[in-house]
């Protein structure tokens, strides 16, 4: 077999260690999930229950379909908190390991800034800050090659969903001083 | 062979410039989504979902469906060039193409994935073009009672047939159902499950959902892994095509075995990661030389794509005629269609006649133009994975936003966006399928709808899901199916007793 001919080559500088320790296990994370879903059900559920799930003289009430929903969601959460409990001990699958949730939340917090500043600055200058950011902090791309493409993306983005197609959204203080 | 007729005028409804150059442009973005790590079929749509708002619905659905064709016909490029499957779907591709590009035989192995995709749909299409009005036609005497018996059948298959962990699926499915009630009741006119916040009084958008649970999720999916590539170089060239396809009628049994498995699983809701794995076991035990699988050979590339593009294509085939999704794709263009104002279901092959025959025209033409469009343009879409990750992800994350926006103008989309974001990172990562939560999510209040209509009608006795032979058939067909894995069993412990008993003879 020839490896002659690879012709593109990428590389992952800041790639997660395959050895890196683990955070937490799948199992943990099992249990933390259905005791939040079996919560909701309960908190669903009663909220049905107090809108109204039984049966008057036109059918069911409002509260009668998602009230037996939230039992079956309950019952399904329970199902699975008693399944992770007893095989707790038994197989202890990593859900994270360290490097690996330093990379998820190096897209994860920069994509909460981003929500956040969307809020106060609109959603054009949060898409440049994100993007060239993004590029610049977390990539380690040149400057100006990042502030180039996130201008580029943005300015491509508002043509056209703001002029083009007429999708409008959400402004802030430079759109305001752009006259948009 | 009024069939035939109406197909020829979807085809009049489409040959405008306008209807052309849209689905040009959906074939490359979709091809683009389809190459792109952490991008795919289903989120790709979501995303440009916003884009076709104000379009007519008729160039907006030969848009979305030409960008589901393009990532079925992406996702085989990098796992032949990089062994990366783009897609779930693709898996099964890398098993023999990548060894086939390692052979420096990477210009057949694209090819050969490339026919095989448009053969796989093209048999997709002429049964929904043939089947899909019959069934409507027929759905068209359903009531209340056989509508929410047919999404009873769905739900239940779901959780029979999927290979996730029972339980997972029914918390995946409730959960679905119980955030599509949030909001108005549309029988009652009464507030549920709202708590008083203004904002949930809308409901929870479906197309929000489904922007944070493949597109956000996905961003954080792929950051986990190491993202360094290597491919394979590669160039089409017309003296290669023209000799895979000379070769094509030797692979006949094969071709015509998947594009069998992949229309199957396609309306059933098996999907087309089932399909193409079948495809490729099945063409493995059949052949005569079964250990030289795995090294690079070709009918390993045509079982699994054929497979793959026949079940994508078919998927469509429930939504078109009963307004069921039959799988995550098609539930988003099932979406979209309410977005537009078309209500999905039987009556479209009625009042909405251009509409459904420009969409079934558009998959013959968007398979034939995607097909010369990648042929060429390989080499180009290959090198967008020189792009870097970190300059991929924001622009991807942007894009969601604006998607989720877009929808109800509403910056607590955007929010929303980003918790079930959260919600699919770890429901993937602990083994809680996403599949039936979309369907659940889409179907939800049409379900509650068609249940509270026959309970009314009925005076709430239970038992007009078993009132007459058709609606008792599909309600017990859904029970059999809910408890199949138990039956199965039960089946299997005979037969083995069974087997035993004469072997000890």
């Amino acid at each position: 077999m020839s490896q002659t001919d690879i012709e593109i080559v990428v590389e992952d500088p800041t790639a997660p260690e395959d050895d890196s320790p683990s955070v937490v296990s799948s199992g943990t994370i099992e249990i933390v999930v259905c005791l939040l879903l079996l919560a909701l059900a309960i908190t669903l559920g009663y909220d049905n229950w107090r809108t109204g799930a039984s049966w008057d003289a036109t059918g069911p009430e409002p509260g009668y379909f998602p009230f037996y929903l939230s039992v079956i969601l309950g019952g399904g959460s329970l199902y699975g908190l008693i399944a992770a409990l007893v095989s707790y001990r038994a197989a202890r699958e990593t859900f994270v390991t360290r490097a690996q949730g330093r990379r998820v939340m190096a897209v994860f917090v920069p994509t909460l800034l981003f929500c956040l500043v969307t809020q106060v600055l609109g959603l054009y200058v949060a898409s440049f800050l994100l993007i060239s950011g993004f590029m610049r902090l977390v990539g380690r791309i040149a400057l100006w090659k990042s502030l180039l493409t996130a201008f580029v993306f943005t300015a491509i983005m508002f043509v056209t969903f703001d002029i083009a197609f007429d999708v409008i959204m959400p402004k802030g203080p430079l759109e305001a001083a752009l006259g948009r | 062979m009024e069939a035939f007729g109406l197909l020829l005028h979807g085809f009049a409804v489409l040959l405008t410039w306008k209807t052309l150059v849209l689905m040009m442009v959906g074939l490359v973005l979709g091809i683009f989504v389809g190459v792109l790590p952490g991008l795919g079929g289903p989120n790709g749509v979501a995303i440009l979902l916003p884009l076709t708002f104000t379009m007519d619905p008729t160039s907006a659905i030969v848009m979305l469906s030409c960008i589901y064709w393009g990532a079925l016909f992406g996702g085989a490029i990098t796992s032949i060039l990089f062994n990366i499957p783009g897609e779930a779907w693709s898996v099964a591709t890398t098993f023999d193409g990548y060894p086939m590009a390692q052979q420096g035989r990477a210009a057949e192995a694209l090819t050969a994935a490339f026919t095989s995709s448009f053969i796989g749909s093209l048999v997709a299409v002429l049964l929904i073009t043939f089947l899909a009005p019959m069934i409507s036609s027929f759905a068209l005497k359903f009531g209340p009672p056989e509508f929410f018996a047919v999404y009873l059948l769905t739900f239940c298959s779901f959780v029979g047939l999927g290979r996730e962990a029972k339980h997972k699926t029914v918390i995946s499915m409730s959960l679905g159902l119980l955030l599509a009630g949030i909001g108005m009741d549309t029988v009652s006119g009464n507030l549920r499950m709202t708590f008083g916040s203004p904002e949930l009084l809308r409901g929870i958008n479906f197309l929000v959902a489904v922007i944070g649970l493949f597109g956000i999720s996905e961003i954080l999916l792929t950051m986990e892994e190491r993202l360094a590539l290597r491919g394979h170089a590669a160039g089409i060239s017309l003296r290669v095509v023209l000799g895979v396809w000379k070769d094509l009628p030797k692979y006949w049994v094969t071709l015509l075995r998947s594009s069998f498995i992949g229309c199957w699983l396609g309306i059933t809701p098996g999907g087309a990661i089932a399909a193409s794995f079948m495809g490729y076991n099945l063409a493995k035990r059949f052949a005569k030389e079964s250990e030289s699988f795995g090294k690079g050979r070709i009918e390993g590339v045509f079982a699994p794509e054929t497979a793959a593009h026949a079940s994508g294509t078919s998927a469509l085939l429930p939504m078109l005629a009963l307004g069921i999704p039959g799988s995550g794709t098609a539930a988003i263009l099932l979406g979209g269609l309410m977005v537009w104002g078309l209500n999905p279901g039987p009556l479209l092959f009625v009042e909405h006649k251009d509409f459904v025959w420009g969409l079934i025209a558009s998959m013959y033409l968007g398979n034939v133009v995607g097909l010369v469009l990648v042929l060429t343009t390989v080499p180009i879409f290959a090198s967008i994975l020189r792009v870097p990750f970190a300059a991929v992800a924001p622009m991807i994350v942007v894009s969601c936003a604006i998607g989720a926006y877009a929808i109800q103008n509403a910056m607590f989309d955007i929010w929303l966006m980003l918790g079930f974001g959260i919600v699919g990172y770890v429901f993937k990562k602990i083994g809680i399928p996403l599949a039936p939560f979309t369907l659940a999510l889409v179907l939800g209040n049409r379900a509650e709808d068609a249940f509270r209509l026959s309970m009314i009608g009925s005076g709430g006795n239970l038992g007009v899901f078993w009132s007459n032979g058709l609606v008792g058939s599909i309600t017990t067909l859904a029970f059999l199916l809910l408890f199949w894995p138990v039956i199965d069993g039960l089946l299997a412990r005979v037969g083995v007793t069974h087997r035993t008993r004469t072997t000890s003879h």
